[in-house]
C-alpha cells in the first residue's frame, strides 16, 4: 500500500529508456520510410520492375526459351499492320464505350431505385451485389452454359414469349459474339455502378429534392437539376475506375469466346494473351498489352486531375 | 416516397426493381438447378416438348460426386483458400504501415507517393502478365503459391492503403498526442491507439482484398501448369473443359461450391463491403 501511494506520488519526469532502433523511429520522415518499405519492395519488384520489363521485351523479338535480338520498334509497326490487332482495338473500344453507356444507365436506374424506403431493402441490396462478388469466371460459365445455342434457356424463354421464331447461336455468331459478351460484362458491372452511386445518393440532402417539389418541380426535373449535378463527382470516380477495368478485360472473353469466332470478340488482352502465351511471342506479345498503356494513361491522368480539382474546391 | 395513384408504385418501382432482382440472379439459379439436374434431362434441346428448364424432376447429387472423387476440386478450394489469406494478411500489413505514413506523418514527396500508389491500382494485370511470368520464372516462383501470394499483393496493397488513408484520417489527432504525452513512442502510439480504432477499415479492406484475390484469374492461369497447383476458377477451367466436351454438370457444381466462400464471407459482412466501397469512392 505505502509502496504504491509513494510511486503514485513521485511526478513522472522521464520518458522510459529507449534504444537506437526507437530514436530512429521517432524521426518522423526515418518512421515513414521504415513504414513505407514494404509497400515500396514489393510495388517495385513486381510493378515497376515488370513495367521496365515489358518495355524492353517489347523491343525485341523474344519467344519463349528465346533471348531475343534488340529490333527496334519493328513489333508495333507489325501490328499496325496487323489486321487481327486492329479488329481487336477497334473491339475493344467498342465494348467499353458501349457497355459503360449500359452500365451507367441501368446502375443509376437501380441505385434510384434502391434509395427508396421499402420493406426487405437491406436484403434486396445484398442479393444484387452478388455478381460482382461471385468469381467472374465461375459466373460467366453459368452465362456460356445459358447462350448454349442447343440447350439454351435464354432462346427457350425468348421462343415462348415470341420475341424469336428460331434458335440464335449467342457465341457462335459473329454478329452476335461481341454483343452477347457485352450482355454479361453489363450484368456484372451494374450492382458495382448501383452501390457506388447509391452511396453517392445518400449523401444528397432529401430536403432539397423537397422543397423543389414544394415549387412545383417534376420529378425528371428534380433529377435533373438536383439530384444529378450533386451526384457527378461520385458518376466520375466510378466511370473512370470502371473504364480502365472493362478496357483491360481479359476473363470474360476468355471463358465465352476466347476471342473467336473469327476474331469477332477479341480484345487487346485476350489477343496479347493468345499471341505471348499461346504462340508464345513474348515480344510481340509484350507489345500488344503496352499498346494499352496510353489509353489507360490518359484515362489515369484525368482521374487525377479531376480529383485534385474536386479536392480543391 | 412516392407519389400518386398505386399503380405508378407498380409500374415505377416494384416492376423495374423485381424484373432488376431477377436478371441479376437468375444465372445462379441457372447453376443452382444445373448442378442437380441428371445428364438425361440436362441435354435436352430447348425445343424438344419435355424440356422443363425451370426446375428439375429427378435431382442427383452425381455431378458434386463427380467433382469431389474424379478431380481435384478440394485440392483447388484449398490452394485457393491458402493464397487468398496469405496475399490478404501481406496486403494488410503493408497498407496499414502505408496508410497510416501516408495519412499521418509529414515528409518529403508524400504526396507523390500517394499518387504513386493510387496509379498502381489502376494498372490492371492483363498489362503486366508476359513479363511478369517470365520474372517468376527467374526467381523460381513458376508452379508454386507464392508466384501468386507475391504477386497478388500489388492490386492488393493500393487498395487496402486507400481506403484505410480514409479511415485514419477521421481519427482525431488528439487520440495520439495523448498516448505521445503520456509517453508513448511513435510506433505504440500507432500500433495500440490509432489501429484499434480503424478496425472497421481493416475489415471491410480485409474482406475486399480477400473477394478480390479469390477472383483473380489471369495471374493463376498463366503462372501455375501444374493441375494441384491451380486455383479453382483455373483448374475448373482446365479440367472440366477438355477440348470442345464441357461436362457442364460437374462444371456448374465447381462454380457453385467455388462461390460458396466469397458469399459466406460476403454475407456475413456485407455491411462492411458495402461500407467499404462507399468509402473508397467518396474517398
Amino acid at each position: 500500500m505505502a509502496v504504491d501511494s509513494v510511486a503514485a506520488a513521485r511526478p513522472y519526469v522521464a520518458a522510459p529508456r529507449r534504444g537506437p532502433i526507437t530514436r530512429v523511429l521517432e524521426h518522423e520522415p526515418w518512421f515513414a520510410f521504415f513504414l513505407l518499405l514494404p509497400t515500396a519492395v514489393l510495388l517495385g519488384l513486381f510493378i515497376a520492375y515488370p513495367f521496365i520489363k515489358g518495355v524492353l521485351l517489347a523491343v525485341t523479338d523474344a519467344k519463349v526459351g528465346v533471348p531475343g535480338n534488340f529490333v527496334g520498334l519493328q513489333n508495333f509497326a507489325v501490328l499496325m499492320n496487323d489486321s487481327i490487332f486492329r479488329i481487336a482495338v477497334w473491339n475493344t473500344i467498342l465494348y467499353t464505350a458501349v457497355t459503360t453507356v449500359f452500365k451507367l444507365a441501368l446502375g443509376l436506374w437501380l441505385a434510384l431505385l434502391l434509395n427508396r424506403h421499402f420493406r426487405a431493402k437491406a436484403l434486396t441490396r445484398a442479393f444484387v451485389l452478388l455478381p460482382f462478388i461471385i468469381p467472374t469466371v465461375l459466373s460467366t460459365f453459368a452465362w456460356k452454359w445459358m447462350f448454349d445455342p442447343t440447350f439454351s434457356v435464354i432462346n427457350w424463354t425468348l421462343f415462348h414469349l415470341g420475341i424469336i421464331r428460331t434458335r440464335i447461336n449467342w457465341l457462335g455468331d459473329p454478329g452476335l459474339a461481341l454483343i452477347s459478351v457485352m450482355i454479361v460484362n453489363v450484368w456484372r458491372g451494374v450492382p458495382f455502378y448501383a452501390i457506388s452511386l447509391l452511396a453517392g445518393l445518400q449523401t444528397i440532402s432529401p430536403e432539397l429534392a423537397e422543397a423543389a417539389a414544394i415549387d412545383g418541380a417534376r420529378p425528371w426535373q428534380r433529377f435533373r437539376y438536383i439530384t444529378w449535378p450533386l451526384l457527378l463527382p461520385v458518376t466520375m470516380v466510378v466511370v473512370l475506375f470502371s473504364v480502365i477495368q472493362t478496357f483491360a478485360d481479359f476473363q470474360l472473353v476468355y471463358v465465352l469466346t476466347g476471342g473467336g469466332p473469327a476474331n469477332a470478340t477479341q480484345l487487346f488482352a485476350t489477343y496479347a494473351y493468345q499471341i505471348g502465351v499461346g504462340t508464345g511471342l513474348l515480344g510481340e506479345g509484350a507489345a500488344i498489352s503496352l499498346a494499352m498503356f496510353p489509353v489507360l494513361l490518359v484515362v489515369v491522368v484525368v482521374q487525377l486531375l479531376y480529383i485534385r480539382r474536386v479536392e480543391t474546391h | 416516397m412516392i407519389e400518386g395513384a398505386r399503380w405508378r408504385r407498380w409500374v415505377f418501382f416494384n416492376l423495374p426493381l423485381a424484373l432488376f432482382v431477377l436478371g441479376l440472379l437468375f444465372p445462379f439459379y441457372w447453376m443452382m438447378v444445373t448442378t442437380v439436374r441428371p445428364d438425361a434431362e440436362l441435354y435436352r434441346p430447348w425445343m424438344a416438348p419435355n424440356y422443363t428448364p425451370f426446375w428439375t424432376l429427378h435431382p442427383t447429387l452425381d455431378h458434386i460426386r463427380y467433382l469431389l472423387d474424379e478431380t481435384l476440386f478440394s485440392r483447388w478450394m484449398l490452394n485457393t483458400f491458402f493464397i487468398s489469406v496469405a496475399a490478404t494478411a501481406i496486403s494488410l500489413f503493408c497498407g496499414l504501415l502505408a496508410g497510416y505514413a501516408l495519412s499521418r506523418l509529414k515528409f518529403p514527396f508524400a504526396g507523390s507517393l500517394g499518387t504513386g500508389i493510387f496509379i498502381t491500382y489502376l494498372v490492371p494485370q492483363t498489362l503486366l502478365f508476359i513479363p511478369l511470368a517470365d520474372i517468376i520464372r527467374n526467381f523460381r516462383l513458376g508452379d508454386t503459391p507464392w508466384a501468386l501470394i507475391l504477386t497478388y499483393p500489388t492490386f492488393l496493397i493500393p487498395f487496402c492503403t486507400w481506403l484505410l488513408m480514409g479511415y485514419f484520417k477521421a481519427i482525431p489527432r488528439e487520440l495520439e498526442e495523448c498516448a505521445r504525452i503520456d509517453g508513448a513512442t511513435r510506433w505504440q502510439a500507432m500500433v495500440y491507439i490509432v489501429f484499434p480504432v480503424a478496425v472497421p477499415g481493416i475489415l471491410s479492406a480485409g474482406i475486399f482484398a480477400f473477394t478480390l484475390s479469390w477472383n483473380e484469374f489471369i495471374y493463376a492461369l498463366v503462372f501455375l501448369s501444374s493441375p494441384e497447383q491451380k486455383t479453382v476458377s483455373v483448374g475448373i477451367t482446365s479440367e472440366l473443359v477438355r477440348g470442345d466436351v464441357f461436362y457442364w454438370g460437374s462444371l456448374m457444381a465447381g462454380a457453385l461450391l467455388g462461390s460458396v466462400p466469397v458469399a459466406l464471407i460476403y454475407s456475413f459482412f456485407v455491411e462492411y463491403y458495402v461500407a467499404g466501397i462507399t468509402g473508397s469512392v467518396k474517398g
